[in-house]
């Protein structure tokens, strides 16, 4: 009976492993996701006043953290564009920027933004756990992050995750 | 042409490779013998062939025929010759072409080495390792074939990898592989135990030289690959427990567990079920690290660029080999009965319990190594488990072994007496314990706690073995007698363990005193760290074959002295664009001087990490000890006896481990 | 066994962390030592245990990514702060998750992993232990050992 052991944890591993494969070790959930959008209080692209993590309440909103040196951006934008057009509420994240830079990319490539926070010191984006840029986080109406998107937005993310969660979201 | 060549050779050697596997196979369930003796001539026209196609890779490299996709992608027209040829092993389906051609070397040496054994005994193990050729080379066939064309021909290729553009890194896999394979050997040997029911001391000795010259190479590769990391990674660490040193590691372990549950089991036809398994453990060990590294089912530094086609193949194989192998093991293992008593305080109660360490030890880091995998697969999350898991975990299930090894080795075989292993050992101890406060003031100005346990089993282990070795030695006529009667598995045995010590009192050294600082400094500038100045004298573009570097000049001086000038590079490989950080180190017994360059500042100021990391190259010295110690003990002439010979020993009442 | 354990490293003095920032208007970030010896020792062990989230396989510690510079700039800064290392470790928790945790702490789903490798070593043990009974039993049923010479001798035999 005891030499059957070896053979019976080989099956046990061979299963775990079996699983492993369809799994993408790099794919870490946020654990930001079911919480509240965190703090920020930062400065607004050509716009006097500030913006905080109160004025994303009260609608459905995509917060995306870019930058104008960001390859992945350029990837993405497209699509961010195309989505603003259809009444998607963007806000942009501009991460470790400046203003000149941002401001010469957006009329380069398009301006899907409603609003475009300053985050030149990537403090906020240290707070909402950005690994790098582009990441974009879905609002609900209350505030509270419900999905993250770790890389560019693509048309399957938004169609198969994102458009459902803010449908949910409406009705 | 020449890849076609290669590839139609791949092919064939698959075919020669079914044959291997079938027609002896056929042969023992009818005791056939010319159906037996068939694998012999399979398994050298098989090593042929692989070994044909392989230089036809190597040849695509040297002609730079980047119409082959994997040329192009791992090659490029400034690539020096030395990196073309070693290139050939530098992604994913070449080092398997490596893989298979260490295969078939191993396979074709024990068609050659063999021949006096039972028929039936060479037979099944040249059918196994036929199993495993077949798994292999229909893997690459499948699923990665090096010789794949693709049009158009691109004007240059990618280039190899700079990270493997090192002289390190064109032996270490080669080392690595080869150690890996060779445990393939034992494994078949094993399942040749099972099938043919015959277990006997004879079995184990002709197992041990094949187990032996398979574990050092890994040795060698294993401090090959952490030598590489150290002067190629620019973080002065020397391992990472990544989950592909892992992969090394464990077999590592395990294997070394088998050698000496395999001299229990010749010396004393005992534990003979448990060296069986351990024997199969080994090589699925290897074959589980060449899943973990080819799948992507673990973040690893040195992961191949994975594809889940690869993952399920490889899957599938191990599901078929180590299926089998486990399945014959347990309905074929309750036949191999030991006989004969097991005293507790004995070299074989010992060796047991060095058994229980180093598998608990491999369970360990088999743990660490795949529980994200586990806690991700049940949906517990995504957790990380790294160096300070495996350090907090290894080193209280490791450090009994050198006690016991030290014991050990004054412990006859049978039964022993407990009051003469205490005499004759408390030299050796007192001397350890004296060792252990003295040299860490002398090496690092310091002691604590954890030093002086480090250093303390290190002198252990280191003077134990001397202890014994003189003990044999002391018994002849005059030194030199003494010196010459020692058999070479003796001085195998001794070398190795010197080797750990020596291993043991680095690893204390480096891994407790290592001075680590981080510096701003522009040209001209200097920095102090423990003791040394290191002096900027500037930063200057230098041209490479393929790439272009900052090359800093870091003069080092103590008290006023030069020391050395040390030249650390940042290099920007040209075509891949990517940025390599070459570490320059003054290397000497007593410590290491380690200078890597960071990154430039706007102003021309540069970063720079400096490290002081004593007794580094004993770690390296320990690896190359135990691996001339393998070498050593393999290459013992008993082992080379072909008859079992019955010649009588002269009483020295010692006998090699 | 890498460096993890920095106890004599007191003499450091406080590394600069040389920054590769994204664009090039900003000057690199450097960082005044502003850390007693003890609190380097803190940061040293702190960032290496610290997962750099978008490297392969490495600590912040061994890695010059944009976002290793500025998670070790956060460590030093909260230590400047008087933040004790479980602070620091549920900030980053809170951030990213068990994930940037190379030592993950005991929990829930960890207890095995922590365990595990003692109740092994407790199982294997008692295994062995079991079997060297049994044989000992096995062997007290033989007739009276022989002296070891002659002992030492039989075993010999099997030896060229």
């Amino acid at each position: 009976m005891r030499f059957l052991i070896p053979a019976a944890l080989l099956v046990v591993l061979l299963v775990f492993l079996g699983i492993g494969l369809t799994r993408d070790p790099r794919e870490v959930p946020s654990p930001l996701v079911g919480k509240p959008a965190p703090a920020f209080d930062l400065a607004l692209l050509g716009e006097p006043q500030r913006y905080t993590q109160d004025d994303l309440k009260g609608r459905p909103v995509l917060v995306n953290f870019w930058a104008s040196w960001c390859a992945g951006c350029r990837v993405e934008h497209p699509l961010l564009v195309k989505l603003a057009g259809e009444g998607v509420e963007i806000i942009g994240m501009d991460y470790k920027d400046t203003d000149e830079a941002a401001r010469q990319w957006l009329q380069r490539h398009g301006n899907p933004y409603r609003r475009v926070v300053l985050d030149a010191q990537g403090t906020a984006g240290l707070d909402w756990g950005v690994y790098g840029v582009p990441e974009t986080f879905v609002l609900d109406a209350n505030g509270t992050i419900v999905y993250k998107q770790i890389g560019p937005m693509t048309e399957q993310a938004w169609t198969e995750k994102i458009r459902p969660l803010l449908q949910g979201q409406k009705s | 042409m020449i890849p076609e060549i290669g590839h139609f050779l791949l092919i064939v050697a698959l075919g020669v490779a079914v044959l291997q596997f079938l027609v002896p196979s056929w042969g023992v369930w009818k005791g056939d013998a010319r159906a037996m003796a068939v694998g012999q001539s399979a398994a050298q026209v098989q090593f042929a062939l692989v070994f044909l196609s392989y230089l036809c890779l190597t040849w695509a490299f040297v002609q730079k025929d980047f119409s082959v996709t994997y040329v192009a992608a791992n090659s490029h027209s400034e690539l020096p010759l030395m990196y073309r040829i070693s290139a050939v092993w530098g992604a994913h389906e070449g080092s398997l072409l490596l893989w298979m051609l260490m295969l078939a070397g191993w396979t074709g040496a024990v068609s050659v080495f063999n021949r006096r054994l039972p028929a039936d005994i060479t037979a099944t193990t040249l059918a196994v390792l036929g199993a495993i050729s077949i798994g292999f080379l229909s893997f690459m066939l499948l699923t990665s074939n090096p010789f794949d064309r693709h049009f158009p021909v691109p004007a240059d290729g990618k280039d190899l990898n700079p990270l493997l553009q090192d002289p390190g890194l064109i032996i270490h896999p080669p080392m690595l592989y080869m150690g890996y394979v060779g445990f393939s050997v034992a494994f078949a040997f094993a399942i040749a135990a099972l099938v043919s029911g015959r277990l006997d001391g004879a079995w184990a000795r002709w197992t041990r030289p094949w187990t032996t010259t398979a574990w050092l190479f890994l040795t060698m590769g294993i401090t090959l690959g952490s030598w590489w990391a150290y002067h190629e990674l620019g973080w002065g660490g020397w391992w990472f427990w990544d989950p592909v040193e892992n992969a090394s590691f464990m077999p590592w372990l395990v294997g070394t567990a088998l050698i000496h549950s395999l001299a229990v089991t010749e010396k004393r036809g005992l534990l003979k079920s448990w060296t069986v398994l351990l024997a199969i453990i080994a090589f699925s060990l290897s074959l589980l690290g060449t899943f973990l590294v080819r799948s992507g089912v673990l973040v690893s530094v040195h992961a191949f660029a994975t594809d889940p086609a690869r993952g399920v193949y490889i899957l599938g194989f191990l599901a078929v080999v180590l299926g089998s192998a486990f399945s014959l093991y347990a309905w074929r293992a309750p036949r191999l009965k030991s006989d004969g008593d097991l005293a507790f305080f004995s070299r074989e109660g010992l060796l047991l319990l060095n058994n229980v360490f180093l598998v608990v030890a491999a369970a360990a880091v088999f743990l660490g190594t795949l529980y994200p995998l586990f806690v991700d697969a049940l949906g517990m999350g995504k957790i990380s488990v790294g160096p300070p898991y495996f350090n907090a975990v290894f080193i209280p299930l490791t450090a009994p072994l050198a006690v016991l090894l030290g014991l050990g080795m004054a412990v006859g075989w049978k039964r022993a007496k407990l009051k003469e292993v205490v005499r004759q050992l408390r030299w050796p101890a007192a001397l350890a314990v004296l060792l252990a406060i003295v040299l860490p003031f002398l090496w690092v100005d310091g002691i604590g706690f954890a030093v002086f346990g480090g250093v303390l089993l290190g002198c252990w282990v280191l003077l134990t073995s001397v202890h014994d070795l003189w003990g044999r030695v002391r018994a002849k006529r005059s030194l030199l007698n003494g010196l010459s009667s020692v058999p070479r598995s003796v001085w195998g045995m001794t070398m190795a363990h010197i080797g750990l010590g020596v291993w043991v009192l680095g690893v204390a050294f480096v891994s407790l005193y290592s001075v680590e600082r981080d510096v701003r400094l522009a040209a001209g500038e200097s920095a102090e760290l423990h003791g040394y100045q290191y002096f900027l004298r500037g930063v200057d573009p230098v041209r490479g074959p393929n790439y272009d570097a900052d090359r800093g000049t870091v003069e080092v001086t103590r008290d006023g002295a030069s020391i050395t000038i040390l030249h650390p590079e940042k290099r920007l490989y040209r075509a891949q664009q990517s940025v390599m950080t070459e570490a320059a180190v003054d290397e000497s017994p007593i410590r290491d001087l380690y200078v890597a360059l960071g990154e430039p500042f706007d102003n021309g100021d540069w970063s720079l990490r400096m490290y002081y990391k004593p007794a580094m190259q004993l770690v390296w010295w320990g690896g190359f000890i135990m691996f001339f110690g393998g070498i050593l003990a393999a290459s013992d002439r008993r082992y080379r006896l072909t008859k079992l010979a019955q010649a009588p020993v002269g009483a020295d009442g010692k006998v090699g481990a | 066994m890498s460096p993890r354990h920095w106890a004599l490293a007191l003499l450091l003095a406080l590394p600069v962390l040389a920054a590769a920032q994204p664009q090039a208007e900003e000057p690199p970030l450097t960082v005044q030592a502003t850390l007693d010896a003890g609190q380097q020792e803190r940061y040293r062990r702190l960032i290496h245990e610290l997962r750099c989230l978008v490297c392969q396989n490495q600590t912040i510690a061994d890695s010059n990514a944009p976002l290793a510079q500025d998670l070790r700039s956060q460590v030093e800064r909260q230590i400047a702060e008087g933040r004790s290392d479980d602070d620091i470790r549920h900030y980053m928790t809170a951030r990213y998750g068990d994930f940037v945790l190379y030592k993950p702490p005991v929990q829930r789903n960890t207890v095995f992993l922590w365990a595990g490798p003692f109740l092994l070593l407790l199982g294997a043990l008692a295994i062995a232990l079991r079997q060297l009974l049994r044989r000992r039993n096995a062997a007290a049923i033989t007739p009276a050992a022989p002296d070891p010479q002659a002992l030492q001798k039989l075993l010999d035999e099997d030896r060229p």
